[in-house]
């Protein structure tokens, strides 16, 4: 015990002495990162701290990395991120829309510091937002899953009724419909972004449903392992999840945050950075990333799904054109006309031919 | 093999050692597991107990943070702390803390954008009521039918957290938030808002209710009667009827007061740091404060010195986690050693360990 002691209190001077030293070569730029889970779900915030790292390696020793996992959207928030800012960061990436008001708070007190706020719609003058347009990706899911479906019946995990959502919904829908006249959708909620068992759960009661292709839009690998499992089709969100059910997956939607992260830090450090930008940028940016197609898929259908990939990128295709009927018969858009921005960021309804309602 | 058997004489020193021989033994234990996560003990330590209180960086912020995340876990533990001594033991006050923040927000709003200062004081009674409502369930049916209130409590929990989900996406979701779940944020209707009473500290009236609680406390246990009545029915629910009280009534009133605080902290809460109702607004202070009550020794100045360790965990663990790059679940544990530690002394305090031969 006593030899443990001079271990401890040997190694408490010398540490010390590396804390007091390290502080001395900080970097000159400190960027902060929260996440509303952990970087470990292989989704979400797997995604954005890939966009961390991808920071990290840029710039080297110039920028200095930090990030906090699993703050809730709250008062929480609020106090880590101002405790960031106190010990000196000079940009903040708030990576969950639950963060807005929180960041808007902060970001009042700390008018030097930038925020980088994800898929929020409130700008100030030092924050920013920036979003993917995710549904691009989930039309290339929709109707690769509306080719691959043996029942006619797709399954889909949602996880809260928010515009992001039902507009995922929506143009996964439309693009199966396209690719399979008979195609039907089950929608299920489970009021959670995160939550392995609730998904697996979902999961197997779309399965039991008769759906044999499911579609994702929460964040874990859970569903993967239960297709897996049940010899069905998925596809990965936010991540590639092939190692999850190298079987079931068909293809990912991927999130790429690392090109903005590092265009927007350096814009920060030579302080071209300007707030109360909102971007909202999809698969010709970059942003959203179509993985790899699985071998299971026939070749007429990978190269049906390219050619909508690169037709959105190139903007001759767009995943919301017309004619297209809200769910309750009301038209929406007329015949060759394309959704405006508005609506799509606040969308709150069905398109026609999806059944059952949102929860309200 | 091993038998417990009660000890005759407790010794009062050791019981009072008890709270602080659990920090000191999740300091060392806490420091080994973050020494095998990669990361300094020291400063890990450093980080989490003294450096909120003391660094110039962070203090000036954090030590009002520690009393506003110090609040609602002084409140409900001490209303539990009643209970608990009577050995009504009320789970789900974590229930009753959304129930209180849904009663008092949804009165408040359904008066938006109308102003008076008469909101404000209703608001929080209504929030008040909503929490005691809540406990009134267990209360009524352990009374009635004799149902386990720890169940009855704890299932109620995940009721309230699915009335939470449907006020924000339903009768109290935003009209003007663009679709997206939420209430409107009280912080931004004057009348409700629980607003910060030191300017720039975010110390707001719950706080302030917290400390005066405390007293409340301290007085009704240890100078007034009742207290002795609680105690009577937890160590001896017999005696406590021979001495003419009725157990029913103690029960409802421990379960009234558990709720009620509950209600209160919730209330205070929705109104101020977290300023509005969202689905995800409770964030686990109702368990937390468990913890609370037993570390602080079911007593009130032990429960307002618990409060704030257990702030400081939650303050200090989170500067330590981007700081340090410590993993959040690794503070979890850290704070859950804490109740860990605290119970095992205490029964090692309250019982002798016999060794017995296999027979």
């Amino acid at each position: 015990m006593r030899q443990f002691m001079k271990y401890f209190s040997a190694s408490f001077l010398f540490i010390s002495m590396v804390i007091t030293s390290s502080i001395a070569i900080a970097a000159d730029y400190k960027v902060g990162f929260i996440y509303i889970g952990p970087p470990g779900d292989h989704g979400w915030n797997y995604q954005h701290d890939v966009g961390r790292k991808a920071v990290d390696e840029a710039f080297g020793d110039k920028v200095e990395t930090v990030f906090q996992e699993n703050v809730p959207e709250s008062a929480d928030a609020e106090r880590v991120m101002t405790q960031m800012a106190l010990s000196g960061a000079d940009m903040i990436f708030a990576t969950s829309f639950g963060y807005m008001e929180p960041v808007l708070n902060v970001a009042k007190k700390f008018p030097k510091v930038k925020f980088e706020h994800a898929t929020g719609y409130m700008t100030a003058d030092n924050v920013s937002t920036y979003s993917a347009r995710f549904y691009e990706g989930r039309t290339v899911a929709g109707h690769i899953a509306g080719k691959m479906t043996q029942s006619n019946t797709i399954g889909y995990v949602a996880s809260y009724p928010i515009p992001e959502v039902v507009r995922g919904i929506n143009s996964a829908y439309l693009a199966a419909k396209k690719a399979n006249p008979n195609v039907e959708f089950k929608v299920i909620w489970i009021f959670t972004w995160y939550d392995p068992a609730k998904e697996a759960d979902a999961a197997k009661t779309l399965i039991s449903q008769g759906a044999d292709v499911i579609l994702q839009h929460v964040d874990s690998s859970a569903i993967m392992t239960v297709a897996e499992e049940a010899g069905v089709y998925a596809f990965g969100q936010a991540s590639d999840m092939s190692a999850f059910g190298p079987n079931a997956h068909l293809t990912a939607i991927i999130n790429g945050w690392a090109p903005y992260y590092v265009k927007k830090v350096k814009q920060g450090m030579d302080g071209t950075w300007k707030g109360a930008e909102q971007t909202f940028d999809g698969i010709g940016a970059g942003m959203v990333i179509i993985g790899p197609l699985s071998d299971k898929i026939p070749d007429s259908v990978k190269k049906e799904a390219m050619e909508i990939r690169d037709g959105i990128a190139s903007g001759t295709l767009h995943s919301f054109t017309g004619p297209i009927n809200k769910q309750d018969g009301s038209p929406w858009l007329k015949a060759g006309e394309t959704a405006d921005m508005g609506t799509l960021l606040g969308m709150n309804f069905y398109v026609e031919g999806i059944e059952g309602d949102i929860p309200q | 093999m091993f038998k417990l058997i009660p000890r005759e004489n407790v010794s009062p020193v050791l019981s009072l050692l008890g709270p602080l021989f659990s920090v000191g033994l999740t300091m060392i234990v806490g420091g080994i597991l973050f020494y095998f996560l990669g990361v300094d003990p020291f400063a890990a330590i450093k980080m989490i107990f003294w450096d909120p209180l003391m660094s110039e960086t962070f203090s000036t912020y954090s030590i009002p943070q520690i009393f506003i995340k110090g609040a609602p876990l002084i409140l409900i533990a001490l209303g539990l702390s009643v209970g608990f001594k009577a050995n009504v033991w009320n789970i789900g006050a974590e229930g009753q803390y959304i129930m209180g923040a849904i009663f008092g927000a949804s009165f408040a709003l359904s008066l938006y954008p109308l102003e008076s200062i008469v909101i404000f004081p209703a608001m929080i009674l209504i929030g008040v009521i909503g929490g005691c409502l809540w406990s009134m369930i267990p209360a009524f049916l352990k009374v009635k039918f004799q149902v386990n209130e720890i169940l009855v409590s704890l299932m109620l929990v995940y009721v309230a957290e699915q009335i939470l989900a449907l006020a924000s996406l339903g009768f109290l979701r935003n009209p003007d938030g663009a679709g997206f779940p939420g209430s409107r944020n009280l912080n931004q209707y004057t009348s409700a808002s629980n607003a910060e009473i030191i300017a720039g500290t975010g110390i707001h009236l719950g706080v302030l209710l917290s400390l005066l609680m405390v007293i409340f406390f301290y007085v009704l246990l240890f100078r007034h009667s009742l207290g002795f009545k609680i105690k009577l029915l937890g160590n001896s629910p017999k005696a406590s009827g021979f001495s003419g009280d009725n157990p029913n009534k103690l029960i409802f009133l421990c379960l009234t007061l558990s709720g009620s605080l509950a209600g209160l902290a919730g209330i205070m809460e929705v109104a101020g740091p977290a300023g509005q109702i969202n689905i995800d607004f409770n964030v686990g202070y109702g368990f937390t404060a468990i913890i609370v009550a037993f570390l602080g020794r079911l007593n009130p100045i032990g429960i307002f010195f618990a409060g704030i360790v257990m702030a400081l965990t939650y303050v200090g663990g989170e500067l330590t986690q981007f700081m340090l790059n410590l993993p959040a679940a690794a503070i979890q544990v850290f704070q859950g050693m804490l109740l860990f530690f605290l119970l095992s002394f205490d029964l090692f305090v309250h019982y002798k360990i016999k060794l017995k031969g296999n027979k």
